[in-house]
């Protein structure tokens, strides 16, 4: 080692010029196909729950409060960014934006909530399996009879329970 | 209040420690590329350093894992106050993808209080960057909950008073073709 080495040392650095990134003073563009946090488009979903059915972190809760009102909830805070439920979503409705930014104090600003309308089925009462496919042939409210003077409909839950009907949901809320 | 502490009491000398309690890594990697020239943590005055009783701040990575909890919870208890505790990534903020799992206990804020989340897998080393600023108050923060509420219900096919139960089912006794 000699004074010579630190001196061609101290070149190299001088060479390089300035390098860092004056980045929060700046921003800074992110690729053009980055992912960030998927954005989720209430006039499109359908809530099918296909994305909470594909998402590996099961950040995307799915609940009933009540026969018409189903409530989708993203909680953002182990989200992988992987895109998978805006590939599977059929409406298109999750985008993944390019937003990165999402530091914050607390982890409830990152959720996203959806309350959906769902309208009732008049063949099953849901629009989804209840049971079985066989058993769901058993429902009064699929009987041809009484779908052709509508006189029957499936008992609203809106004023009975609010807990979700499905209990491994009971994972984390919040 | 949290933020003018902050401000006061870290000034520009954060000095950080690393702990990672099961991540995969890759979060790891993120904070070291912080530190690299060209992202430069320390014009913050940010300095890494290698014991928890020297550090202000500690950066975790990775969920609170069965096997990691307790050392986790003694380097927090090593630390002086006033300290702060940023939970970096996916998994330190939410449990991660195995956060159902055996080992896993979840987020990190089940053993320590956690002050900042930096969400993503790993989070770009910008994000980083713009938590330790939201924390030292050179920026704000972006994000707010998002919430769509259906106020009103769709027109009801039915009044509640002209229901009537019986069994699982409720007839309607006005009965008509709409
Ligand atoms: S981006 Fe991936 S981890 Fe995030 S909500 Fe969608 S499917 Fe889940
Ligand atoms: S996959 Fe799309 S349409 Fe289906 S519930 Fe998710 S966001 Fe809604
Ligand atoms: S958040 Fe993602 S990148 Fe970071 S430790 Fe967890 S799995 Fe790894």
């Amino acid at each position: 080692m000699s004074l010579t080495s630190k001196f061609k040392e101290a070149m190299v650095g001088l060479k390089a010029g300035r390098v860092t990134l004056d980045y929060p003073a700046h921003p800074r563009p992110v690729p053009e196909n980055f992912r960030g946090r998927p954005i989720f488009d209430a006039q499109k979903c359908i809530g099918c729950a296909a994305c909470a059915n594909n998402c590996p972190a099961r950040e995307i809760l799915v609940l009933d409060v009540c026969q018409e009102v189903r409530i989708l909830k993203y909680l953002g805070r182990r989200c992988t960014y992987c895109g998978r439920c805006s590939d599977v979503c059929p409406e298109k409705a999750i985008t993944m934006s390019h937003e990165f930014e999402t530091a914050t104090n607390k982890i409830s600003d990152v959720h996203q909530r959806l309350d959906l309308f769902m309208s009732t089925c008049q063949r099953c009462g849901r629009c989804f399996k209840e049971t079985s496919p066989l058993e769901q042939l058993k429902l009064k409210g699929y009987r041809f009879d009484d779908l052709e003077n509508e006189r029957w409909i499936f008992r609203s839950r809106s004023f009975l329970e609010s807990e979700p009907l499905v209990d491994d949901i009971k994972i984390e809320l919040d | 209040m949290l933020r003018n502490l902050c401000q006061k009491m870290f000034g520009r000398s954060l000095w950080v420690y690393h702990a990672n309690s099961g991540g995969c890594n890759g979060c790891d990697i993120e904070v070291l590329n912080v530190l690299t020239p060209y992202y430069d943590v320390e014009r913050f005055g940010i300095k890494l350093v290698g014991s928890p009783r020297h550090a202000d701040v500690m950066l975790c990575q990775g969920p609170a894992m069965r096997s990691t909890a307790r050392a986790l919870r003694c380097a927090y208890d090593a630390m002086p106050a006033p300290k702060l505790v940023f939970a970096i990534g996916g998994c330190a903020c939410g449990g991660g993808i195995w956060h159902d799992s055996y080992p896993v206990l979840g987020p990190v804020e089940k053993v320590i209080p956690v002050n900042f989340y930096i969400p993503g897998c790993p989070p770009r080393p910008e994000a980083i960057i713009y938590g330790v600023a939201v924390a030292v108050g050179l920026v704000d923060k972006k994000v707010s909950p998002v919430e769509f509420k259906q106020l009103q219900m769709p027109i009801p096919r039915y009044h509640p008073s002209d229901l009537r139960g019986e069994g699982e089912m409720v007839v309607y006794e006005k009965a008509e073709k709409i």
